[in-house]
């Protein structure tokens, strides 16, 4: 017989090993899922998980990848701390990269050394101002955020598809939907010839630095956290709770802004329609497989950056639709989650013997 | 003149069709939230539901089947969230953020074989009517059972949460799970079983997308539908009608967006196909202003964790 009971406190160890067994989970079955598909299991992982990042291009391709994952995962875990439910980064990194890439092509003919920093702290600022959109709703009028930041997503998605067709389409593109080229001094660094890798992955380290240092160190990472425990506490302690929810969602709007501005202005130095591949929505599973930590979610980014590319594999090797990665990417959370019940409780094995109340 | 008034039984009879995904998947959530469970993946099992019901109807070629296996679908991917948060006590909110993304992965993956293959024609019930009586013969009929189900689904609904004693034990739990539990309510099963018919409901809102409205496999196809759902049952303040008006609004609101694009009114299709994202968070806006009116019918104990200590 087993019995479950409620422990008196959490170890801190099982709390970074459970991300863990939920890897170990989702592997598991996903190899189950592979199997049932008609392919060898092993090899299948094999293709998803190893082959990708087996040699320097691949490895390149992860940390170009796991980049606006972590720096948008980072921004997340700011508002998940505090209880604000910011579902809509995708379109906070949209509107992000739409002010950017605002700013890039009115200097599509310029070079200089200024033109870079302009783009990105517009990519900043545009992803800021969306974000603070549900907030304010929130503040003054009561609404759900989730709700909010969620439909935003679908409005800045269709305002990019109207700009990149309509009045920023490149004059002498063919009425392609896509806008100029951005010029040299728009684009970021490349890091190391012929790999996509580039600059933007200090801009990530440096806000995960930051992050760190604002929720360990300072007064306001702790009001984050305790109004995340108890909102009760927060007020009781007299926080400011509406300046905190602004500030929360413009910290992760400008993180998700920059991200976006980290890809047109990286790998891919133009707007059109598919800026990015649900980066947005993949974070949130990287900010809870971090823990909301900003060393965790370096890590966790990696991890799931590497089921995007195992995806990509895996269509090459296997024919198996690159949405198999999102299957993964819903499995690593809900695994995650179900093993969050040993952090609060743990299981007694009693035995066989009859157990009495 | 006479087409003219038959025009508008047609318009008329085209936003309450497209409103029927929106009321099954939104009574279905609302029987769930009225528990005190908030499933945010609404668009995960509609999606599910649109693809197994499309998946079955091309292998089985039987309508029927089609219709019961992606309410059964649905169930099944309730009840992954169900177990989640009622047995393992997760966070609601992120259990259906994660069944929602799975759910649209797995749907991909699961019709990557059936893009493309044409729909079968659902019968439509009363077709004679339709084009008998004029202006009321669009609006009423030559639609399918579904659309019927669906616009009786509300007030069967206000019933069952009004009238019968196990409405009432529901609207408890969802009230107040700690007093349900020590009158003796299991609360746990209660829960369970709101959490898998609001399950089979999207499964159901979604295969009639799938099978009915635009008869065929689209990846995505719900676009938002699911979202849209959850943001009718608070416009509706957790009552059962409300979400019958809520969701002809947004019906009204996609056809007309569609009608408009259609006449080439010189507004781009991108703000026009916006125009029912905005109204959402523009009512939204309106109806949570009033925080009072809000909380008269929002179950107290939405979205938290119960757990009873054995």
């Amino acid at each position: 017989m087993i019995k479950i009971e409620r422990r008196n406190e959490t170890s801190n160890l099982i709390y970074f090993l459970t991300p863990i067994l939920a890897i170990f989970l989702t592997l598991v079955t996903g190899a189950i899922i592979f199997y049932l598909l008609g392919f060898k299991p092993l090899e299948a992982l094999k293709f998803f998980f190893i082959t990708p990042i087996s040699d320097l291009y691949g490895l390149s391709e992860l940390l170009l990848k796991a980049t606006p994952l972590c720096l948008i995962a980072i921004g997340l875990s700011f508002c998940f701390k505090s209880n604000n439910w910011n579902i809509g980064a995708e379109g906070q990194l949209t509107f992000g990269g739409i002010v950017g890439g605002g700013v890039a092509l009115l200097f599509y003919n310029h070079e200089g050394f200024y033109v870079l920093p302009l783009i990105i702290l517009a990519g900043a600022f545009g992803g800021m101002v969306f974000a603070m959109i549900p907030a304010i709703l929130k503040i003054y009028f009561n609404t759900n955020e989730i709700l909010v930041s969620l439909m935003l997503v679908y409005v800045s998605k269709l305002l990019l598809d109207y700009l990149v067709v309509g009045p920023w389409s490149n004059p002498e593109g063919f009425n392609f939907p896509e806008t100029r080229q951005f010029s040299d001094s728009a684009r970021l660094p490349i890091l190391f010839e012929g790999l996509r890798i580039h600059a933007g992955i200090f801009i990530a380290l440096v806000s995960v630095f930051l992050a760190w240092v604002i929720l360990f160190k300072t007064y306001l990472g702790f009001q984050i956290k305790v109004s995340g425990l108890s909102l009760k506490t927060a007020k009781y302690a007299g926080f400011k709770g509406k300046t905190m929810i602004l500030l929360v969602f413009m910290v992760s709007g400008a993180c998700a802004g920059l991200a976006g501005v980290g890809e047109i202005t990286g790998p891919i130095g133009q707007l059109h329609r598919m800026i990015s591949p649900e980066y947005g929505f993949t974070a949130i599973i990287v900010a809870f497989l971090g823990r909301l930590n900003p060393i965790g979610i370096v890590f966790a980014s990696l991890i799931v950056a590497l089921t995007y590319l195992g995806a990509e594999t895996a269509q090459i090797f296997l024919q198996v639709p690159k949405y198999t990665g999102q299957v993964f990417q819903g499995m690593i959370l809900f695994f995650l989650l179900a093993s969050d019940f040993l952090l609060f409780f743990r299981i007694k094995f009693l035995g066989f013997k009859r157990y009495e109340y | 003149m006479n087409i003219d008034i038959n025009f508008i039984g047609i318009l008329i009879g085209a936003i309450m069709a497209s409103s029927v995904p929106l009321i099954l998947a939104a009574s279905g959530e609302l029987i769930t939230e009225r528990s005190g469970v908030l499933n945010l993946g609404v668009e995960g099992m509609m999606i599910i539901g649109a693809i197994s019901g499309f998946a079955l109807m091309v292998i089985t070629d039987n309508l029927f089947l089609a219709i019961i296996g992606s309410m059964l679908s649905g169930l099944l991917l309730s009840f992954i969230f169900g177990f989640l948060t009622q047995s393992l006590l997760t966070n609601h909110v992120a259990s259906g953020l994660a069944l929602t993304i799975f759910g649209i992965g797995l749907s991909a993956m699961i019709g990557k074989d059936f893009v493309g293959i044409p729909g079968k024609e659902f019968p439509l019930l009363f077709v004679n009517l339709k084009e008998a009586i004029p202006l009321f013969g669009p609006i009423f009929f030559g639609h399918s059972v579904v659309f019927y189900f669906a616009f009786l689904l509300p007030f069967g609904t206000n019933y069952f949460l009004k009238k019968t004693k196990i409405g009432l034990i529901v609207r408890a739990v969802g009230d107040s799970p700690v007093s349900a539990a020590n009158q003796g309510i299991n609360v746990l099963l209660v829960r369970y079983c709101c959490i898998l018919y609001g399950g089979a409901m999207c499964g159901l809102g979604g295969a009639y997308l799938s099978l009915i409205y635009t008869p065929q496999w689209i990846e995505n196809m719900t676009a938002g539908r699911g979202w849209i759902a959850l943001a009718l049952v608070v416009f509706a303040t957790w009552s059962p009608l409300k979400v019958l008006v809520g969701a002809i609004i947004f019906g009204g609101i996609t056809i007309l967006q569609l009608h408009m694009q259609a006449m080439g009114i010189r507004i781009p299709v991108q703000f026009l196909s916006a125009l029912p994202y905005i109204m959402t968070i523009v009512v939204l806006v309106i109806i949570s202003r009033d925080s009072r009116k809000i909380k008269l019918n929002t179950p107290t104990s939405l979205g938290q964790i119960f757990y009873k200590e054995k």
